[in-house]
This record gives structure tokens, C-alpha cells and sequence, in this order.
């Protein structure tokens, strides 16, 4: 990516990200009183998380075995409850030891 | 509760970030990027799933409204924790601290600082430094140690950023139907966006999430039963 386009993406990016955080924080100082409208934001990083997460989780490792064991071992852990630096960094062990065995036996 | 308290507090989530933000840097060589344009989104953005995606959309030479417009949707939670936040914050809390201190409303950090009784800028502030210190750190070592160590390593680290979120989606589906519910659509729209031929051709995956994610939630707030309505709000009070 050429570094002009880099720049005014990062800006975009950035900018908005801020806003999205400082309008609210400066603006509004109290309470949503529609109950709806209030759990729609409540789901909504929820759905966002699982819409990334999946499938796309599946594709981020050199395989798909290797990506589906960190995937499972993510959803083991975090259904255990598990804090979020032990689950991610057992579902990089996990793809990491399938993937050496993919190695080792030339899948 | 004083600046030097808030960097205290702050520890274990620059810790947490430091490995998690690896992943990042990782992720962000491997679609492009140079190292340095890797650092300069973590110092500028400090978010998780945004910058995932945005440099997604960086990788497929996507638009800038498109750009805009996920990050938007993506971060709209954050607009939530800063009304939340800003009922707890005691009068050293200025429009200008507010402007400064924006910056550092994560999840993590938002999580931490509503424990507190009163938010104030300094603990607040400090509250932000490690957390931005571990971000930008482990986003510049992923991005450099991403070209040394052999790919099968860099490809598995790559997935731990998933890892985190699973850690946060799972934990809150046990505790709500509703919201498995939600989760579920919204993997089953993200499976459609991502098989349908169709659909995977003429809608990139930046505005496949937003469709994915606003769709289901919608699902969600009609689903919700009365009695949950009453106890989410009562959540978040």
C-alpha cells in the first residue's frame, strides 16, 4: 500500500475511532432511557465479535486443521471462563502443535 | 485516587495487551503493512477488533466510507461505555481531560475504571498508560519478530486475537440466551457472506460485519423477552 493512501486511511480510521469515544464522553451525560434501543448497543459488541471471529478464525492459520484445533481449544477455555490472556495464548499453542505435526507427517 | 494509582491498576492489562497486540502486528505484516504502519495504528486507534478489521479492509483496497463506517459500527461500544463512564466521573473530569482520556476508553480500561466509586482525570489517565505502552510495544515486536521467527510460528500467533475474542463472547452467551442467540445469527450470516458466491464477490468484509453484526442485534432487541429487558437494564446500571 503507498504510503499517501496509508496515511489518509490511518486518518479515517483514527479520527473516527476517536470521535466514536470523545462525542459520547463529552456529550452525553446521562442515561439511555429506551430499554431497546439501550440492549441493540448492549448485543452489539457481541455480534461484532462473532461475525469476525467466525469463520474467519479458521482461515488465520497456514491450515485449516491446525486453525480449527486453536478453535476449539478457544471455545474449551472460554466456555471454562478462562481469562483472555490464557485462552489466546492456548489457542496459539494449540494451532502451533497441530501444525508441527502437520510438519512432521506431510499432511 | 491518584495518577500513580491508576498506572498501578493498569499492570495487568498493559501485560494482557502487550501479547494480544503481538497477534495484531503479526496479523498486519502478513495482509502488507509495514512495521511502522502496524505501530502507528495501535498508537492511534488502541482498539482490538477495529483495527482487525480495518486492516482488513486496508489489505483488500477498500473505501474510505467503508472504512469510516466500520469503525463506527465496530467501536459504537465504546460511545456506550463513555455515557456509562461519564455518570461516575467527579468534577476534575473537564471537557478538555474528557477530550484527552477519550482516547483510552477500551473495554479492558473501561472495565477496570467502572469499578471504581469516582472516575477522576488522574487516575483515569493514568490508568491508560501501560494499556497504550503494551499495545504499541507488542504491535512493533509482532510486526518485527513477524519476519524472523518461521512461519509456522507467526501463522499461530496470528490466531490468538480470535482466541481473546472467543474469551469474550462465550463467557456472556452462558450467562444470556438472548445473546447465544444473537451471536449465533450472527456467525450463520457471517458463514452466508462468506460461501454464497454471490454475496462473497459484491460485499467485502468490512460491510459484511456491520450487515452481520446490526442485523442479529436487531434479531436480538425483538427477541428479548420483557423480563430480560428489565434485567439488562438493571445490568448496566
Amino acid at each position: 500500500m503507498e504510503n499517501k493512501a496509508f496515511f489518509i486511511m490511518l486518518a479515517v480510521m483514527a479520527v473516527t475511532t476517536y470521535l466514536v469515544r470523545a462525542i459520547p464522553f463529552t456529550l452525553f451525560r446521562r442515561k439511555i432511557k429506551n430499554k431497546r434501543v439501550k440492549i441493540f448497543f448492549d448485543y452489539i459488541p457481541y455480534s461484532v465479535l462473532s461475525a469476525m471471529t467466525f469463520p474467519a478464525i479458521l482461515y488465520s492459520t497456514s491450515s485449516m486443521l491446525s486453525a480449527a484445533a486453536g478453535a476449539l481449544t478457544a471455545l474449551v477455555l472460554a466456555y471454562k471462563g478462562k481469562n483472555l490472556l490464557v485462552v489466546a495464548l492456548a489457542t496459539c499453542t494449540a494451532a502451533f502443535l497441530v501444525s508441527l505435526l502437520e510438519m512432521y507427517l506431510h499432511f | 485516587m491518584t495518577f500513580r494509582h491508576g498506572v498501578t491498576s493498569g499492570l495487568a492489562i498493559g501485560l494482557g495487551y502487550l501479547s494480544v497486540s503481538f497477534s495484531f502486528g503479526i496479523m498486519a505484516v502478513n495482509s502488507g503493512l509495514t512495521w511502522w504502519q502496524a505501530v502507528l495504528i495501535s498508537i492511534t486507534n488502541v482498539t482490538s477488533a477495529g483495527q482487525v478489521a480495518g486492516v482488513g479492509i486496508m489489505a483488500a483496497g477498500g473505501g474510505l466510507i467503508e472504512m469510516a463506517v466500520t469503525q463506527l459500527v465496530i467501536n459504537l461500544r465504546y460511545s456506550l461505555m463513555a455515557i456509562s463512564l461519564s455518570q461516575k466521573t467527579d468534577s476534575s473530569m473537564t471537557v478538555p481531560a474528557r477530550l484527552v482520556d477519550s482516547y483510552i476508553i477500551t473495554d479492558e480500561i473501561f472495565g477496570l475504571a467502572s469499578t471504581q466509586e469516582k472516575v477522576g482525570f488522574k487516575y483515569m489517565t493514568g490508568l491508560g498508560v501501560l494499556p497504550v505502552a503494551g499495545w504499541t510495544l507488542g504491535t512493533l515486536l509482532g510486526a518485527v519478530l513477524g519476519n524472523v521467527l518461521p512461519p509456522a510460528v507467526t501463522s499461530c500467533l496470528a490466531i490468538g486475537i480470535y482466541g481473546m475474542f472467543v474469551a469474550i463472547v462465550l463467557p456472556v452467551c452462558r450467562k444470556s440466551k438472548t445473546i447465544s442467540i444473537v451471536c449465533i445469527i450472527a456467525v450463520l450470516l457471517a458463514v452466508v457472506f462468506r460461501y454464497v458466491p454471490f454475496l462473497n464477490a459484491h460485499v467485502s468484509s468490512g460491510f459484511a460485519i456491520i450487515i452481520c453484526a446490526v442485523v442479529s442485534a436487531l434479531i436480538g432487541v425483538l427477541i428479548t423477552p420483557e423480563s430480560e429487558l428489565k434485567e439488562e437494564v438493571q445490568d448496566g446500571e
